[in-house]
């Protein structure tokens, strides 16, 4: 069944192709667009040129991101890493694919491991904008803080912080938000098991309630599986049968 | 003379007014505010977490349970988060349904906050008003879907399953008499369309109700109009939306600006308020009970006069029906694969927002091409409300918090996730 197309939905690319532009022409050299297949407009700058940056876009006349909507923390420490290999299954047989999976072909570079995504909305533009910055230091993740540009942003790293140990320079509050007090970690990197490390009870003979090492072994219930068939791809969907389903070279 | 200090005084976790599990530190000067510090994360159960270790339609259920108050909204955007990676979109119908159980689910959760906000500042009835229309809407979510609150019922590519022709009646029994087993059954006769557009018939009346009581009460009026000031400026600057974006005044709603599924097909306005105080958001919330209305209306028409289907036809990402799996072999390895591995999702990412009753609701997908999301991340608007409490309450007198608290519809489901 063939779906009527919105005109909103026409007018989007156009309008996309505009605001691309604007950018382009205000920010030529500090933003590296980065293609995106859902119609988005996604950008990575450099940890030093964040603050420049993020005033630009807040204030440059045809940009007017005057609201941060969403600051979010990313490890990309397994990205591209399946749990299950499927590729040559026929041959070998499938694992349990209940452990950990083969380390990554290639490693994740140095400095590619957490980024910072803040998600800007112009509300007298009416457009969207995606803004990436990566840490340059993986051990200890450190980026400029927004909060001299959208005052509501403040939660939003601390819960950056709390969640993936990732530091704001220049938050006026960066304390711990949703995690327990005298947490120990960062529960969202990839590293931290599902389960977590600590679990709490209450202990009879101390009469209070005592932290211990988890009891529960972590395990895959659906190992994670990566498969490349390009079933969604526009150019594919038309192809003959035969080509369906085989993985791409 | 004694020095004069201020005192710290704790404000929950356990006072019915902190709306579930909120733990406010407050700083006073005598009952004057001067520091609020909000605890939170006491509900945190780490829902992005367990999101990214499941197949993706293993985490619809998890979406109903973040704002425990608009359900379906939730998962509404969780499957345009998908639906936008995959490059789907669902059959026309299905994307009315969406839009009709939105509104329902907007009504639902502003009955719940008129209820609770009056219940705060000190109206009881308006709570028993707004539970008994709350009740009705209740049973389309469990006649559509099973269950009355978490109904995990949107889909990647529509919903589950069609509208249902006959609604579910009450049985006599010794609890409950036949006058009243009859009573409750008589606007059961038809299907579920007939029955919401029963009460969308009879719900502006029920919001007369709610407003004879309220909207010019002096104590209703004392006790909000002026409270909670916030410009049209801060209140962007503090990353607000929905109706506490309005009640300062801007005109912005995703239905409108940005509209997704059907949103631009149907007829509604978009109440504004002036003066951004507890008195404006109560009527822009007031008003948008009225809107729903008017969209859950045009919805049934359009859903009454055009059957079909609520699922797109696509066998990679839609599980087969179980007589097509019981006679055909390719089913049944799809229903397989489905049903253990789900479907991978292509390496991108999306960002999908809806107008919640709350504000703006945006799930950021992040996919490496596998069959479980890399990682998610729900932007709660609730998170970025009550991050802005201190400043709302600053100032104000302690009774005054309760009032802050129930204008912002608070949901901690959501904002510690």
């Amino acid at each position: 069944m063939s779906v009527p197309v919105s005109a909103a939905a026409v007018a989007e690319p156009t309008r996309l192709e505009s605001l691309a532009g604007a950018v382009a022409r205000t920010l030529p050299d500090q933003l590296h667009r980065v293609p995106n297949t859902c119609r988005e407009l996604t950008y990575e700058v450099a940890a030093g040129a964040l603050l420049q940056v993020a005033a630009v876009l807040r204030d440059a006349p045809d940009l007017k991101f005057e609201m941060c909507m969403d600051v979010c923390g990313v490890d990309y420490l397994e990205h591209g890493r399946a749990e299950w290999k499927t590729q040559n299954a026929t041959s070998s047989g499938f694992s349990r694919g209940v452990a950990r999976g083969p380390e990554l072909d290639a490693p994740l570079a140095a400095g590619r491991r957490f980024a910072v995504v803040y998600h800007l909305l112009s509300i007298s533009l009416n457009q969207r904008l995606r803004l990436r910055v990566f840490c340059a230091d993986d051990a200890e993740p450190m980026v400029d803080s927004v909060t001299g540009i959208w005052a509501g942003v403040d939660w939003f790293e601390r819960e950056a912080f709390d969640m993936f140990g990732i530091l704001f320079k220049g938050h006026p509050d960066l304390r711990r938000l949703l995690t327990d007090y005298g947490f120990i970690g960062h529960p969202f990197r990839k590293d931290f098991p599902l389960s977590g490390n600590v679990e709490v009870r209450y202990d009879p003979e101390k009469g209070r309630v005592v932290y211990q090492p988890v009891s529960i072994d972590p395990r895959v219930l659906v190992p994670k599986v990566i498969r490349h068939d390009n079933r969604y791809d526009p150019a594919l969907t038309n192809a003959p049968v035969a080509t369906m389903g085989k993985p791409n070279a | 003379m004694p020095e004069i200090r201020n005192y710290t005084m704790n404000f929950g976790p356990q006072h019915p007014a902190a709306h579930g599990v909120l733990r406010l530190v407050l700083e006073m000067d005598g009952e004057v505010i001067q520091k609020a510090d909000p605890h939170v994360g006491l509900l945190h159960r780490g829902t992005e977490k367990l999101a990214e270790s499941k197949p993706f339609n293993q985490s619809i259920g998890y979406m109903d349970r973040l704002d425990y108050v608009s359900m379906m909204c939730n998962e509404h955007a969780y499957v345009m988060a998908i639906e936008k990676l995959l490059g789907i979109e669902p059959p026309l119908r299905a994307q009315y349904i969406r839009v009709m159980f939105d509104e329902i689910t907007r009504i639902l959760n502003h009955l719940m906050w008129l209820g609770a906000h009056a219940l705060d500042i000190g109206a009881m009835t308006v709570f028993l008003y707004c539970f008994r229309e709350r009740e009705d809407l209740m049973d389309c979510y469990e006649a559509v879907s099973g269950t009355r609150m978490h109904a995990t019922y949107y889909r990647p590519g529509g919903v589950y399953r069609d509208l249902p022709d006959a609604m579910p009646k009450y049985q006599h029994s010794e609890w409950r008499s036949k006058k009243d087993v009859d009573r409750l059954n008589a606007r059961r006769s038809g299907g579920l369309l007939e029955f919401i557009a029963d009460f969308v018939k009879r719900f502006p009346a029920c919001i007369d109700e709610y407003e004879t009581l309220l909207t010019d009460n002096r104590i209703w009026k004392q006790r909000t109009v002026n409270i909670g000031v916030v410009t049209p400026e801060r209140a962007m600057q503090l990353g607000f939306s929905g109706p506490m974006l309005r009640g300062s005044g801007i005109e912005w709603d995703l239905r409108k600006k940005q509209p997704y599924d059907v949103y631009d097909r149907v007829d509604f306005d978009i109440p504004v308020g002036v003066n951004g105080d507890c008195y404006d958001r109560y009527l822009v919330r007031v008003e948008e009970l009225r809107q729903s209305t008017r969209i859950v209306d045009q919805c049934i028409a359009w859903l009454k006069a055009n059957p079909g289907p609520v699922m797109i036809d696509d066998r990679k990402v839609r599980p087969p029906r179980r007589e097509e799996m019981k006679g055909d072999m390719e089913s049944l390895i799809h229903h397989f694969k489905l049903m253990t591995e789900g479907y991978c999702v292509p390496e991108g990412e999306a960002y999908a927002a809806v107008e919640a009753p709350k504000g703006e609701l945006g799930v950021y997908l992040v996919s490496d091409g596998a069959n479980k999301p890399y990682r998610l991340k729900v932007r709660a608007p609730g998170f970025a409300h009550l991050a802005s409490l201190d400043e709302m309450v600053r100032g104000h007198m302690l009774a005054d918090v309760v009032a802050v608290i129930g204008t912002q519809d608070i949901v901690f489901g959501e904002i510690d996730r």
